[in-house]
């Protein structure tokens, strides 16, 4: 498995990760060292196995429906980077 | 463009709020207007280290919908993330639901111009809420108000078993019914607790493949829906007919210039990359959980209208009229209890002068000022004859405008019916002996004049000679 | 007063042989002498005198605790109300959480001294140390080498007795690894044994808060405190905590050992095997018999993990985009803009690395071919670990294939640093305790051993681990220096 510098950062636009043009390369080849790790699972036969997304063989626990939490907004937006009238600012939207 | 040729198909995925005290996975209020977020509390914000706790009550809402659809509820259904970033989606994914919905197939009867049609629900998943981006200039930023964000959602998808604009809207009203019927969802559409997405597509005639199709985002009544699909029907098919194609894309109404446009920014393609939330374990729902719901199913709407049927004796028309909100089924239910059976004249009243006095004033019936122990007193005046059918409206407009009963008023202004029919007699007697001309022309052939005399009693008696006993009277004596 | 354990200082503040403040000041200037370790991200000498003062009054009326006037540190990982909480990266640099993790709570409800927020790798992910954005943490047995990560300055911080006991948390090894590379005692609880809630997260699924002390009986102490069921963590068992101080005396006879052959392969340092089976010796004399176990598929662990924990990774970092907390960059030109690079800007090349590979496994077409086979693998894996703790009461094994590294020597190779964790990684698939015991050293430097247990044994562990330090003094041995 070997991923391209084109891969990398069209990856990386996906996860809106900024990365240097001269560094795709190289994180193409560490990714595509990783993935080359991957190839050992592939002779693993797991057609019947279901997979394990948790450790734990639970089921959901149920939350009563009650207000528990109120108003903390000054708190929250001290350590926002910029907030007016209580909202978060953020660069223009366009719809 | 000739829309013979064409067939239109319509799916619509509809996203309802759930009527939750709290949110989703956190313990924030939900209500509706407050101050911007100040109902955003860590977990909504997706503060760092924080973790969903799934909200018992969303859960049993949507197995309550799903058992009102005749679903089958999954014993087991799993939430997933679904990432994009957008600055409305505080954690950069929604905790939605994929692979395994709690809600699977299920149905919902229409009926459109008489004819009935089932539409299939494909599934119902339980989601949350984004939040909301203001566009008011702050200096060329958005402004993020996340309260909405957490508040659960069940979004409800259809089969794209719609062929009109017309059946759309019938799905979709019926659904609206339903959910408050499941007084699961408070139906305000303002509000934005009832939206609609609409699929739409075409095919010429006879063709088994669907069209490529289009998804109209957002739109939020009724009547723009009808709008929205029919003006997008019509574009599809000019751009066809033109030698065009229609692309995949997501289309935005708007409502002012009766329009869709293309949404640029929803345009890149979305790769979502859900995957189970490891943040969640599984839901299951047992089948005595499933049996505890069922219990507290309320009796549903197209059962309801068959019972007011065989019941109450009404017609087809005004059985849906009265069954369409349980507010107002309740209303009449107690109408008629109240008034000691009186069931014919409760669904006159009901759905002549009340609803057409809620109309008039841009009410709906849990607003009407006219409560059932007040409507139901001026009813039971009308059957015991206390009162003629005329003057009950003259009582039930002071009815509304005030607060006295239908007694008080009947009363105060001396508006009980005149049973002396000695004193009628008497009244007849004389308007006879006064109007001998009139009584030649009714005796020569000319019935018509038969209207006068009876105006002229009721204006005697004020209205309040009983009709029926006049014109008996009337008839016997100009006939001599 | 600094080589005491938890056990004996506790015993001290009750008997009134010396108070909070004074070992709180006793550790506060350990901190500021041995700076240089670079242990610690942020020191908070004011509250903790604060909480001491606190604390010797609690002891003064007899309402105390196990931990109350016990100096701790917390790993920079979980949250904790008005106290910057960076997790090791520059996005968090500035952020001052604004509520406290569950575990916070609890050292706090408990009396203990937190002394400050201990360094570690970006959001958890390194195995050495060296991917903190407040540069490497020393190792104290030898400055030139890692401490192991990510609880780097967890585990150097213990070792070099700037305080008694921390906390670390450990997704594929980060608690063991360092413990065992810094020579002190590291338990990884069974998943959900404590809450996540407040505790940054890496990977959800494999996460989990552990004790950090220099014997087995501190770690019970610890984890008395840590441990329980939390109602804002979904993943929390409900289930008792048993008093794990109660059955750490049992002896070991009769116990069983699983020895996994597949820990014993290729790749494993000669001496380190050689200090294991002496290790094992030791458990023989104390009573136990020792049997070998087969997890076949336990060389797949690598792979599935770096899947997995870059899969759930992937998302949950998705929250840092500047708009809420934390990192924003400079003049934002559009929303893109704003996302990319505040986290471009901000995130180190392993955590960028860990969200590329996740990001790809999750996207279109691959899911089924990484992840899902993934997720495949990991129950393979977990039920072989079922199948040989069938046959065994604990299985045990190194945690490293070798001693502390250099500084820099695998930074350059994120695959060879990967390879550092094929020990501790499958535990955390199977969501299974446990823990890294010194046993031994290897040219000077510390080697831990592993033992790892059934589903919520914590305290059958921690008596095994007890048993041995009654008749060994590795785990009472210090780095020159820090005598």
């Amino acid at each position: 498995m070997s991923l391209t510098a084109d891969d990398v950062k069209k990856i990386a636009h996906l996860a809106r990760l900024g990365i240097n043009p001269q560094d795709e390369g190289n994180y193409a080849q560490d990714l595509s060292g990783i993935l080359d790790l991957m190839v050992q699972m592939g002779s693993l036969d797991t057609s019947e196995v279901l997979p394990m997304a948790h450790p734990m063989d639970q089921s959901q626990r149920l939350r009563p429906d009650k207000v528990t939490e109120h108003n903390q907004r000054e708190k929250f937006q001290a350590i926002a980077p910029q907030v007016e009238e209580g909202l978060y600012l953020v660069p223009k939207v366009i719809e | 463009m000739d829309n013979q040729k064409w067939e239109v198909v319509i799916g619509l995925e509809i996203h309802t709020q759930l009527a939750t005290q709290s949110k989703i996975f956190s313990g924030a209020p939900t209500a509706y207007g407050a101050e911007p977020n100040v109902q955003a509390c860590a977990v909504d914000l997706g503060l760092p280290g924080v973790l969903p706790v799934l909200n018992e009550e969303a859960v049993r809402m949507a197995v309550k919908f799903g058992l009102a659809i005749e679903a089958e509820i999954a014993p087991y259904s799993v939430f997933a993330r679904k990432n994009y970033f957008y600055p409305d989606l505080p954690k950069g994914y929604q905790i939605s639901q994929f692979e395994l919905p709690i809600v699977g197939k299920g149905y919902l009867d229409i009926e459109v111009d008489g004819v009935k049609k089932r539409i299939g629900v494909t599934r119902a998943h339980l989601e949350e809420d984004a939040g909301k981006s203001l566009h008011e200039d702050f200096h060329g930023l958005t402004g993020i108000d996340l309260n909405r964000a957490g508040t659960p959602l069940l979004e409800i998808v259809s089969e794209p078993d719609m062929r009109s604009a017309k059946e759309a809207v019938a799905y979709m009203r019926q659904l609206h019914e339903l959910v408050r019927y499941l007084e699961i969802c408070d139906g305000n559409m303002q509000e934005g607790s009832f939206r609609c997405d609409a699929n739409v597509s075409v095919r010429p005639k006879g063709q088994s493949e669907f069209g490529t199709r289009a998804e109209i985002k957002n739109i939020n009544s009724f009547k723009f829906v009808e709008k929205a699909i029919n003006h997008e029907i019509e574009r599809q098919i000019d751009l066809i007919e033109m030698g065009g194609r229609v692309v995949q894309e997501t289309r935005l109404y708007d409502a002012n210039k009766d329009e869709t446009r293309s949404m640029r920014s929803k345009e890149e393609a979305n790769d979502y990359r859900y995957f189970p939330d490891p943040d969640l374990l599984p839901v299951s729902i047992s089948e005595a959980l499933k049996a505890q719901i069922k219990a507290t199913l309320p009796e549903l709407p197209g059962a309801k209208k068959l019972r007011f049927i065989e019941q109450y004796g009404q017609d087809d028309e005004s059985a849906t009229t009265l069954t369409s909100s349980r507010e107002l089924a309740d209303f009449y239910e107690q109408v008629v209890q109240q008034s000691g059976g009186q069931a014919k004249l409760a669904t006159n009243w009901m759905t002549g002068d009340v609803l057409g006095a809620l109309n008039k004033a841009g009410l709906d019936i849990s607003h009407c000022p006219v409560r059932p122990e007040r409507l139901s007193g001026l009813i039971k005046r009308i059957a015991d004859n206390t009162i003629s059918g005329k003057i009950a409206k003259q009582v039930f407009d002071k009815l509304w405008n005030g607060t006295a009963t239908a007694d008080e008023i009947i009363e105060q202004d001396g508006l009980v019916q005149i049973t002396d029919m000695g004193a009628i007699e008497a009244i007849i007697d004389t308007i006879i002996a006064n109007n001998q001309g009139q009584v030649e022309q009714f005796r020569s052939g000319k019935d018509k004049v038969f209207g006068f005399f009876v105006g002229q009693v009721m204006k005697e008696t004020q209205g309040k000679a009983n009709p029926a006993e006049v014109n008996k009277m009337l008839m016997a004596k100009l006939k001599g | 007063m600094h080589n005491k354990t938890i056990a004996e200082l506790a015993r001290g503040l009750r008997s009134g042989e010396f108070s909070s403040v004074e070992l709180t000041r006793i550790f506060l200037d350990r901190i500021t002498q041995h700076q240089n370790l670079n242990a610690f991200v942020t020191v908070t000498p004011d509250q903790a005198l604060a909480q001491a003062e606190a604390a010797d009054k609690r002891l003064a009326e007899g309402s105390s605790g196990l931990l109350t006037g016990i100096p701790i540190a917390q790993k920079d990982i979980f949250c904790t109300d008005g106290v910057k909480t960076s997790c090791g990266s520059k996005m968090l640099d500035n952020f001052i959480a604004p509520y406290d993790a569950t575990v916070v709570t609890k050292f706090n409800e408990a009396g203990a001294v937190m002394l400050g927020k201990l360094n570690m790798d970006e959001f958890a992910m390194g195995s050495s140390n060296e991917t903190s954005y407040y540069g490497p943490v020393l190792n104290p047995w030898d400055t030139k080498t890692v401490p192991g990560g990510s609880s780097g300055g967890s585990a150097a911080a213990v070792a070099a007795r700037l305080v008694p006991g921390v906390t670390g948390t450990d997704t594929g090894g980060s608690i063991r690894q360092p413990a065992a590379l810094c020579g002190i005692t590291g338990l990884k609880p069974t998943y959900g044994r404590v809450s996540r809630y407040g505790m940054i997260a890496y990977a959800s699924s494999l996460d989990q808060g552990g004790p950090m002390t220099r014997t087995a009986e501190d770690a019970a102490m610890l984890l008395q405190t840590m441990a329980g069921f939390d109602e804002k963590d979904s993943t929390s068992v409900d289930k008792p905590v048993p008093d794990y101080l109660a059955s750490i005396n049992q002896k070991l006879e009769g116990l069983t050992i699983g020895l996994p052959k597949e820990f014993f392969g290729e790749g494993l340092d000669a001496g380190i095997a050689a200090i294991i089976e002496t290790a094992v010796e030791e458990y023989r004399r104390l009573g136990a018999t020792v049997k070998e176990v087969s997890m076949p598929n336990l060389k797949y662990a690598i792979p599935a993990y770096y899947i997995i924990a870059p899969a759930e990774c992937s998302a949950n970092l998705s929250r840092f985009d500047g708009v809420r907390f934390g990192y924003r960059c400079e003049n934002p030109s559009d929303l893109t803009d704003l996302y990319t690079r505040s986290r471009g800007e901000a995130f180190g090349k392993e955590v960028k690395r860990r969200i590329l590979i996740g990001t790809y496994a999750l996207s279109a077409g691959y899911y089924d071919a990484y992840y899902l086979k993934a997720q495949k693998v990991r129950r393979l894996i977990s039920e072989d670990f079922k199948k040989a703790l069938s046959e065994v009461d604990v299985i045990m094994g190194p945690v490293t294939p070798s001693t502390a590294f250099g500084l820099g020597e695998k930074t350059g190779d994120p695959i060879q640093m990967y390879l550092s964790d094929i020990y501790t990684i499958a535990i955390n698939l199977a969501g299974l305790p446990a823990i890294s015991i010194p046993a031994g050293f290897l040219n000077a430097m510390p080697v831990g051993l592993q033992i790892i247990g059934q589903y919520f044994a914590e305290d059958r562990l921690l008596n095994v681990a007890h048993q041995y330090q009654q008749v060994t003094d590795w785990h009472q041995r210090s780095p020159k220096g820090f005598e």
